[in-house]
């Protein structure tokens, strides 16, 4: 096994974080990272869940499209990475 | 909340006659490895370090004249925010000390070391020199190993592990403080295990 | 996309184990009662534990019972150097009290309104979510073509085994297992890797524009995808989830 790859798995494991704090199915959100322009399912994108906090990166170019971290009585986002979030409605 | 009876995580018993901050459990043999990314892989022939004064590059080594420079041993415990503590861990490497004295930077009052990445961390002058930081870049009597941030990593075992940023290469000298990757998320300026600073306000 | 994409902020809820059974030498399946409303199949629950001095861990489980089902069910395999897997299959017992918060996911999910071809690539304990479509498709009378291919390490790793023959008999379902380690004499299906030319000979074919679903370890699913892909399936109609290990 890929010790590395072990650590890295995708938007479905950060899933339940986000939607602690936003009232919206999260893993169907297309979010277009700002460094490369791609757009992709948050499920798709790249998920660094054993730092201290979660960060989420861009599966094209690997820059940081989202950082999540709980701390006790808050979760801190920063979204920087994230040019765009589009939510479907039904 | 609910109490999950029997339930430790990976923590042993016992105080380790007062070498564990409070909040931290020893994680004995083991070395988790915790990753805010992928594992940088720079060659080492395209690998150097840098001083910078504010963002002026002022000192530069490459990967043999790093080699070259004074090496000391470090023996020490590390203490990781996420609870894990490890005793004794040996590590070599070259003393922020010298690396700073290289440059001359009479107004500077912080360090952020930047990493391939693009991580940074943050320190007061203070927490980087007088021999307590050092840059490594061997572990365990071996070259330091990609996924515990070699080629070279930063040291700062009296704070918080997230301070010892991994596959650094380089320090910016500043007369300002800018809080780096964790520390603008919620997490502790300066982080000392001892007073159990984790987070922004502990 | 399935579901309602407006929904309420997940919060954590107690559930009731009902049930903790040793599957296979390594993975125990936990039926929990809870109150979360209808789930997806597919979808998932973070579950957190909690020790007496406040110190918490939580993991994500994939659901592996259908929503028509009486229970939620998970699928865990002992990680010997994890933190949470070892309590939840040694430690937890029938009538325990566990939190978690879900249904989770909107992406990796099918249901029988979408209708098929589909085919399911499941590496390990990545079967599970399978098994809650495979069981949904069953309930809610899909005639969609289901299709699932599963890597085992060896016989006695199959997960679930008896329902997964079972589903093998019904019409449209196709159980496809390759063992990794080790086949038993008069074993009658794949042996080896699940590989490019497993994949080009195993999966439903691009012409057939299938929805395709990968789980499993993190390197088992990025190199399936990447060959289906190589094969000619859209990326977008290629879902993965990881789970590390």
């Amino acid at each position: 096994m890929d010790h590395i790859a072990a650590h890295r798995l995708d938007g479905n494991a950060a899933a339940g974080r986000l939607e602690d704090v936003f009232a919206v199915e999260i893993t169907s959100v297309r979010a277009t990272c700002n460094g490369c322009g791609a757009t992709a399912a948050v499920a798709e994108l790249t998920v660094y869940a054993d730092a201290p906090g979660t960060v989420i990166r861009c599966p094209s170019c690997e820059a940081v499209v989202m950082r999540l971290a709980q701390v006790p009585g808050s979760t801190w986002i920063d979204l920087r990475g994230a040019r765009t979030l589009q939510i479907p409605l039904r | 909340m609910v109490i999950s009876r029997g339930f430790l995580g990976r923590r042993r018993d016992g105080d380790r006659g007062g070498r564990l901050p409070p909040g931290q459990y020893d994680v004995g043999d083991r070395f988790p490895v915790l990753s805010a990314g992928p594992t940088p892989h720079t060659p080492l022939e395209r690998w150097d370090f840098t001083v910078e004064i504010g963002r002026q590059p002022a000192a530069r080594w490459s990967w043999d004249e790093f080699q070259a420079l004074p090496h000391e041993e470090i023996s020490v415990d590390i203490h990781c925010v996420t609870k894990w503590s490890k005793f004794d861990t040996r590590w070599s490497g070259v003393s922020l000390d010298a690396l700073i004295e290289a440059v001359s930077a009479p107004m500077a009052a912080f360090v952020v070391g930047f990493s391939d990445g693009g991580y940074t961390t943050n320190l007061p002058l203070a927490d980087a020199t007088g021999g307590k930081a050092w840059i490594v870049d061997r572990y365990d009597g071996g070259p330091l190993d990609p996924e515990h941030g070699g080629p070279a990593r930063l040291l700062v075992p009296h704070l918080y592990f997230w301070k010892s940023a991994k596959w650094v290469r380089g320090l910016r000298l500043l007369d300002h403080d800018e809080p780096g990757f964790w520390e603008t998320l919620g997490y502790h300026n300066r982080g000392d295990p001892w007073l159990e600073q984790r987070y922004s306000g502990d | 996309m399935v579901g309602a994409a407006i929904q309420r902020r997940l919060t954590w809820q107690v559930a009731q184990v009902s049930a903790h059974v040793r599957d296979t030498p390594r993975c125990w399946r936990i039926s929990l009662d809870v109150e979360l409303g209808a789930w997806l199949p597919g979808q998932h629950i973070d579950v957190r534990l909690t020790a007496s001095d406040g110190y918490q861990a939580q993991r994500s489980y994939s659901i592996a019972s259908a929503p028509e089902e009486r229970t939620l069910d998970l699928v865990v395999e002992r990680l010997d150097d994890g933190e949470v897997s070892p309590y939840l299959t040694d430690e937890l017992r029938a009538g325990d009290a566990i939190e978690l918060r879900g249904p989770i996911g909107g992406y990796f999910v099918w249901q029988a309104g979408l209708g098929g071809p589909v085919q399911l690539i499941a590496g390990g304990s990545g079967v599970a979510p399978f098994l809650a479509m495979l069981e949904h498709h069953q309930a809610a009378g899909s005639d969609a073509r289901l299709s699932l291919l599963y890597s085992a390490r060896a016989e006695d790793d199959i997960i679930a085994r008896e329902r997964l023959d079972e589903h093998a008999q019904r019409a449209g379902v196709e159980i496809d297992i390759t063992l990794t380690r080790e086949a038993p004499d008069g074993w009658k299906g794949r042996i080896g890797r699940v590989d490019a030319a497993m994949l080009a000979e195993a999966v439903i074919p691009a012409s057939e524009q299938p929805q395709v679903f990968v789980c499993g370890p993190t390197a088992f699913v990025e190199g399936v995808a990447e060959a289906l892909v190589a094969q000619g399936h859209a990326p977008a109609v290629v879902k993965t989830e990881r789970f590390g290990g």
